[in-house]
C-alpha cells in the first residue's frame, strides 16, 4: 500500500481475534414432515485465532450452528458467546461467506465490497475506497474492481465474496462451503490463497465442508458432525506445517482416519460426503 | 450495417408504393391521401400550433397520470410483497383488474368525473397502477433471500436495506412492470381522448376524431404517425437505457 492515512492504518491493523463459545445449543425446524432437530445440546469452543472446520454429511446443522454463530438466526436453547458476550444478531464483528457468493448483481465489484464498509462508521469515501482496494488486492482482483459481476468467473466470484467478507475487518470469518461449487484446480488456489491471509490478517475462522480432504487441508482442528440429530461426533487435531498441500501423503493420512470415523457414525448415510 | 440498409429500404420502399398508390387514381385521394399530403398537413399544423398544443395536452395527461400510477404503484407493491394479507387481497384485486383491458375504464371515468380531465388522468392512472404494483411485488417476491442475509450480516437492516437491497434487487422487473403501464396508460389514454371531447384541451386522440369528422384523411394519418413517434421516443429515452444498464450489470440475455 502507498501512503495512507492515520485512521486508514488502524483501519487496516490486524484485529484482535474473537473467542467463540456455544453451550449446549438445541435449535430445531418444523417443516411439511415435521419437526427436525438440527442441532442437539451442541457444545463447541473456537479458540481466538483458530482455524476450525465443521465437517459432516448434508443436513447434520453446519450451516444451521453457522448461521446462529453469525447471529442471523437464533438457538432454542443453550447459549453463544462472542468473547464471553451472548450473540443476540449479526455484527460486523463476524463476517459470513456463503455457498452461493451472494454478491450483488446491480453493484459492480467494487461496489460489492465497499457495501459492508459503507455501513460501518469513522471512514470518509475516499479511505473507503483504499480499503477495499487493500482487499482486492488481498484476494488478486485488483484489475476488476470496474468489472461485473457475471463477467466473473466462479472462483473470482468468490474471491470478491472474500473481499467483501473481509473488507469491514471482522474479527471472526464464517464460511459455509464456500468453494464447493467450483472446480478442483480453483479451489487448489484457494486453498493456498486462504491459508496466506488467516496468516496474514489473524482471523478466526470457521469453515463448514463436506469435503473431508479440505477440511483435514485447512482446518487447526476438524470436527466431525452426524446427522438426525445433529450432533458433533469427534474431534480431530491436524498436526501440520502450513502451508498444507491439499495433495500431501500426510494430509491424506488425516483425510482417511476422519473418513473412518464419519463411516462409523453414518453407515448408510455418509455417501454425500466425498474424500 | 447491412441490417440498416435493409431497413431504410423497406421504409423507402413502403413510402413510394403508397405515394404511386395514391396517384394512380384507384382510390379516393379522401380515402387515400399521399404521404406528400400528410406531410403537408404536419408542415402546416405545427406552423399554426395545433399538432404542438394537442401534443402537449395529451403529454400533460400522459405524464401526470403515470406520475400518479407509480407514485402509487410502487410503494402499494412493496407493501402487498411484504405483508401476506395485502398480498391475498390487494394482489389477488391487482391481477383481476390487470386483465381489465385499460379502455374498459373510460365509461366509469365518464360517469364518475363527466367530460373533464379527472376523467382523462383516472384513465392513465389505472391503466398504470396495476401493472407496476404487480411488477414490484413479484419482484421483492422472487428476489433470492440470500441477498437479505448477506446484507444483514454486513449489518444493512431496516430503511437501508430496502433502498440497497431490495429496491435495485427488483428493478428490472420494476422496469418490465413501468414499461407495461406505460404501454396500458398510453393506449387507454387515446381511446378516451378519442371518446371524450372536453373543452379544457385538445388532445392528439381529439385531433384525430376531429380529422375523420372533417373527413380529414391527411390529418388521420398524420396524428397516427405523431402517436407512433411518440411510443417509439418514449420508449427510446424513458426504458431503453435502463435496460441497457440491466444486461450490461447482469449479464441477462435480451428481454422480449
Ligand atoms: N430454515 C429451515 N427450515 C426448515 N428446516 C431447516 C432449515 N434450515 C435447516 N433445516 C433442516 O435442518 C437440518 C440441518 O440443516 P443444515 O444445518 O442446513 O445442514 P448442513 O449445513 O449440515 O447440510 C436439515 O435436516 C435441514 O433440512
Ligand atoms: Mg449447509
Amino acid at each position: 500500500m502507498k501512503k495512507v492515512t492515520v485512521s486508514l492504518q488502524s483501519e487496516l491493523a490486524n484485529t484482535s481475534p474473537e473467542r467463540i463459545e456455544a453451550n449446549n445449543v438445541s435449535k430445531s425446524f418444523t417443516t411439511d414432515r415435521g419437526k427436525v432437530l438440527a442441532l442437539d445440546r451442541v457444545s463447541v469452543k473456537v479458540g481466538e485465532g483458530e482455524f476450525l472446520c465443521f465437517v459432516g454429511p448434508s443436513g447434520c446443522g453446519k450451516s444451521t450452528l453457522l448461521n446462529l454463530i453469525a447471529g442471523i438466526d437464533q438457538p432454542d436453547s443453550g447459549q453463544i458467546l462472542a468473547n464471553g458476550e451472548n450473540i443476540t444478531g449479526p455484527g460486523r464483528d463476524r463476517m459470513v461467506m456463503f455457498q452461493e457468493h451472494a454478491l450483488f448483481p446491480w453493484l459492480d465489484v467494487m461496489g460489492n465490497v465497499l457495501f459492508g464498509l459503507r455501513l460501518k462508521p469513522g471512514l470518509n469515501s475516499k479511505e473507503r475506497r483504499e480499503v477495499a482496494k487493500y482487499y482486492l488486492h488481498l484476494v488478486g482482483l485488483e484489475k476488476s474492481e470496474r468489472a461485473n459481476i457475471h463477467e466473473l468467473s466462479g472462483g473470482m466470484k468468490q474471491r470478491v465474496a472474500l473481499a467483501r467478507a473481509l473488507a469491514p475487518n471482522p474479527r471472526v470469518l464464517l464460511m459455509d462451503e464456500p468453494f464447493a461449487a467450483l472446480d478442483a484446480l480453483t479451489r487448489e488456489h484457494l486453498y493456498g490463497d486462504i491459508q496466506r491471509i488467516w496468516e496474514a490478517r489473524r482471523k478466526t475462522i470457521i469453515f463448514v465442508t463436506h469435503n473431508v480432504r479440505e477440511a483435514a487441508c485447512l482446518g487447526d482442528r476438524v470436527l466431525l458432525f452426524s446427522p438426525n440429530p445433529g450432533r458433533i461426533r469427534a474431534e480431530f487435531r491436524i498436526e501440520l506445517p502450513r502451508p498444507r498441500d491439499i495433495n500431501s501423503v500426510e494430509l491424506a493420512r488425516y483425510s482417511t482416519e476422519i473418513t473412518t470415523a464419519l463411516k462409523g457414525f453414518t453407515s448408510g448415510q455418509g455417501k454425500e460426503v466425498s474424500e | 450495417m447491412i441490417h440498416r440498409i435493409f431497413t431504410v429500404a423497406f421504409f423507402l420502399v413502403l413510402l413510394v408504393s403508397w405515394e404511386v398508390a395514391s396517384r394512380s387514381g384507384l382510390w379516393s385521394p379522401v380515402l387515400l391521401p399521399s404521404p406528400l399530403n400528410v406531410l403537408e398537413y404536419m408542415w402546416q399544423a405545427t406552423m399554426d400550433g395545433t399538432l404542438v398544443t394537442s401534443t402537449m395536452v395529451t403529454m400533460k395527461r400522459l405524464l401526470l397520470g403515470y406520475g400518479i400510477g407509480l407514485l402509487f404503484g410502487v410503494p402499494l407493491g412493496l407493501l402487498t410483497s411484504r405483508f401476506r394479507i395485502l398480498q391475498d387481497t390487494l394482489g389477488l384485486l391487482a391481477l383481476g383488474i390487470q386483465t381489465l383491458p385499460s379502455v374498459c375504464w373510460v365509461p366509469l371515468a365518464l360517469l364518475w368525473f363527466g367530460q373533464t380531465e379527472a376523467a382523462m388522468l383516472f384513465v392513465v392512472v389505472m391503466g398504470t397502477l396495476w401493472s407496476v404494483l404487480i411488477a414490484t411485488s413479484d419482484g421483492v417476491r422472487s428476489m433470492p433471500p440470500i441477498y437479505l442475509r448477506a446484507a444483514r450480516t454486513m449489518g444493512s437492516k431496516g430503511l437501508h436495506t430496502w433502498v440497497n437491497v431490495i429496491l435495485p434487487a427488483s428493478l428490472p422487473y420494476l422496469i418490465g412492470g413501468m414499461k407495461q403501464g406505460w404501454a396500458f396508460a398510453w393506449r387507454s389514454l387515446m381511446a378516451a381522448e378519442i371518446f371524450v371531447t372536453i373543452l379544457s384541451g385538445f388532445g392528439l386522440g381529439q385531433l384525430l376524431q376531429y380529422g375523420r369528422e372533417l373527413l380529414a384523411m391527411d390529418q388521420v394519418v398524420a396524428v397516427m404517425v405523431i402517436i407512433v413517434a411518440i411510443g417509439l421516443l418514449a420508449d427510446r429515452i424513458l426504458f431503453s437505457p435502463w435496460e441497457r444498464f440491466f444486461h450490461k450489470r447482469w449479464g441477462t440475455g435480451s428481454t422480449n
